[in-house]
């Protein structure tokens, strides 16, 4: 090998080894961030007033494409029935895309069961969806980095880079994520990205008629939903995960998982 | 086709879009890293700490941990949901993911391996090659064979004395730096579980370390039984030859299995036994003891729902009776035999209580799901993640080992004469 030859293939060699250095260095999420410092998004999910319609289930569904017969959703709404003795019974059948039609209560292997009303302390629904968490353990785990979050506080899923392995599933605590049956890639609720990045509600958001759920920024001082999360008494849900939600509740309950 | 639906139950509260998604081929994935892993640290044992007992075993067991190498990375390829794209861990690996190095730890330990297997080899390669070479009528085998040993000793055809002697000090260091890689490797996979913070049951920084002392358990109890069967495999072929060739050697001076090569081994097995078990019950004391927020529902998994797959299968059967085997005096090979099956049991057992297991239960704490094994496959899905697609992981490497047996001879054959150089 001459020397102009060395030379040659030395640039070939340090220029394939500065590539993914490169690339790595562009999507260093903090740096985005730092671009854009005056959106961060949070929802905020007003138990009170959910009444278990399944109106925003049923949006999402359609909205997102998420095959409607199939058993998994990006939100599901939960329903708490607290009895007397102290017993709770959970369920939250087709992820309530119906609503909640009966009083019998799902307990699962296709068995109900039904509860006297005089034996009931309270009863209540509750939301869920995927919390967008500031620390998410989903974007940790990912092997591939097709799990990310983005500057505005959004975590997203690359469907062309996802290799399917389900380590995300297994280390959301929320149990939000699934396998979309169709592209077999992980899923979850993004708070409608495509439509919240063009200055629209996300489709739950527009869906329920009582106003349980908001979408906000949080770095707007004047946004309404910040204003409740500023000032209000909310919840997060599961906080000794450490995972720093940015789904607020309010009216939360001991009973709710 | 909704992946999990097909093999989950629910039952009480679980969320909806909880299923069981990692299933027998996970089970699988640790359990064959363990063999590895096991092997490869049993035939250490020889090389490095100079047991020379174990010499007989110690090449089997290396050739046996290479044998197995290729087939620890295809359960997780199989249960890949995408599996096309498995090169994207190796192109943009994302290092705060447990998983992501998976292919960089695994492809040094291999290199490492393999070289190993190369210089215990090597002088082995030359002499047969050299001899076959002046064989004047070779037969088309034996000119394939020639020629394979002659690429593999790619040009380092020095066998005098001091090459030789050099040849062993690398074994050695190989052998020594193979130790830590391996138990890396499937502490490693330990440790994949173990972070996960979100899974109750996994979540325990001793996930790691009881991986390793199982991993080893099941990799020496695999290598005895294999070479006890191999041996007996042996014997009755050249018993079936000897028929049509009576210049053969006898049975008896081919030299059986060597009961004081499985006795020595076996205790190996046992204290490594002993280690893995007093974890697993100081994982579960604590865990009753501490009683946080999922013991619960982790004490209803554990002495509820899969007390017969713990107690009965895993410490039961697959640790107390071969422990009590191995340990009553007077071993017999065949009761070793016996033992060992158990033990590998026992292992696989844990492997899935701890995958299967930790998925018994919702992470809303509420319910619980049932893992239904799909037996008859009816798709490919089914074919993957159930009965069939396991036992065809498992059985390729038996297939691998015969192959390489093949190439790298794994006995002092008495009655082949290049046996020279090796040790
Ligand atoms: S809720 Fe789950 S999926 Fe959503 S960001 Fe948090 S950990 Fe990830
Ligand atoms: S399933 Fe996809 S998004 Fe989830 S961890 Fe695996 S590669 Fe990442």
């Amino acid at each position: 090998m001459n020397r102009r030859e060395f030379l040659k293939r030395s640039m070939v060699v340090v220029a394939g080894m500065a590539v993914p250095a490169a690339a790595l260095h562009l999507i260093d999420p903090k740096q985005l961030l730092a671009a854009k410092p005056d959106l961060r998004w949070a929802f905020l999910v007003d138990a009170y007033k959910c009444v278990g319609c399944g109106f925003c289930v049923k949006a999402c569904k359609l909205e997102n494409e998420v095959p409607y017969e199939a058993n998994v959703s990006r939100t599901w709404v939960e329903r708490y029935v607290v009895k007397k003795d102290g017993e709770v019974l959970i369920d939250s059948p087709k992820a309530a895309r119906d609503g909640f039609t009966t009083k019998k209560i799902e307990v699962g292997e296709g068995k109900f069961r039904e509860v006297k009303d005089e034996e009931i302390e309270k009863a209540f629904f509750v939301p869920k969806l995927c919390n967008q968490c500031e620390n998410p353990p989903c974007v940790q785990v990912c092997p591939v980095g097709a799990t990310y979050s983005t500057a505005d506080g959004v975590v997203l899923v690359d469907r062309k880079w996802c290799i399917g392995c389900g380590y995300c599933i297994m280390g959301c605590p929320y149990g939000v994520r699934f396998f979309h049956p169709v592209h077999k890639t992980a899923e979850k609720c993004n708070f409608c990205y495509h439509r919240i990045s063009k200055g629209m509600k996300s489709a739950c958001v527009d869906a329920c008629p009582f106003g349980a759920r908001q979408i906000g920024n949080l770095r707007d001082p004047n946004d309404p939903v910040t204003k409740v999360i500023m000032t209000e008494r909310v919840g997060i849900l599961k906080e000794e995960y450490g995972t720093k939600p940015q789904v607020y509740y309010i009216g939360l309950s001991k009973e709710v998982r | 086709m909704l992946h999990g639906e097909a093999w989950t139950v629910k039952e009480l509260f679980v969320y909806p879009n909880e299923y069981i998604y990692w299933t027998i081929q996970i089970v699988m994935y640790p359990f064959l890293t363990g063999l590895v892993a096991g092997a490869f640290v049993l035939s250490s044992l020889y090389h490095v700490f100079g047991v020379t007992k174990l010499k007989e075993i110690a090449r089997f067991s290396l050739v046996f941990s290479f044998a197995l190498l290729p087939c620890a990375p295809m359960p997780l390829l199989l249960h890949l949901q995408q599996p096309q794209r498995n090169l994207n861990v190796l192109m943009t690996p994302h290092f705060t993911s447990a998983i992501a190095a998976f292919g960089i730890v695994f492809l040094t330990y291999g290199m490492i391996v393999a070289s190993e297997l190369w210089f215990v080899y090597r002088g082995y390669f030359v002499t047969t090659a050299l001899k076959l070479r002046q064989k004047p009528n070779r037969t088309l085998s034996e000119t394939v064979l020639m020629s394979l040993y002659s690429i593999l000793v790619m040009g380092a055809w020095d066998v005098s004395h001091h090459a030789l002697e050099q040849d062993e000090k690398a074994v050695k260091i190989l052998a020594a730096v193979g130790i830590p890689v391996a138990c890396f490797l499937h502490g490693y996979a330990g440790f994949i579980f173990g972070s996960v913070k979100a899974n109750a049951l996994w979540m325990t920084p001793l996930m790691p370390v009881i991986f390793i002392c199982s991993a080893v358990v099941s990799g020496i109890a695999l290598c005895i039984l294999t070479y006890v069967i191999t041996m007996e495999l042996r014997k009755l072929i050249i018993t079936w030859r000897r028929k049509e060739n009576p210049s053969l050697p006898s049975p008896g001076e081919l030299g059986g299995v060597e009961t004081q090569v499985v006795t020595m081994t076996s205790r190996y097995l046992i204290m490594f036994l002993i280690l893995a078990i007093t974890l697993e019950l100081l994982d579960l004391i604590f865990r009753g003891y501490t009683a946080v927020k999922s013991w619960d529902i982790l004490r209803s998994v554990i002495y509820g729902k899969d007390f017969t797959a713990i107690f009965i299968l895993q410490y039961g059967l697959g640790n107390l009776v071969p422990f009590i085997l191995f340990l009553l005096p007077g071993l017999t090979v065949r009761r070793a035999v016996v033992g060992t099956i158990l033990v590998l049991f026992g292992v696989f057992m844990m492997r899935w209580n701890v995958v299967i297991g930790g998925q018994a239960f919702s992470a809303s704490f509420a319910g619980f799901m049932h893992y239904h094994m799909p037996i008859w496959p009816h798709d490919m899905e089914t074919f993957k993640e159930g009965l069939f697609g396991a036992l065809m992981v498992g059985s390729i490497p038996f297939a691998l080992f015969w192959l390489l047996s093949r190439i790298f001879p794994i006995f002092d054959l008495k009655e082949s004469p290049p046996s020279s150089s090796r040790h």
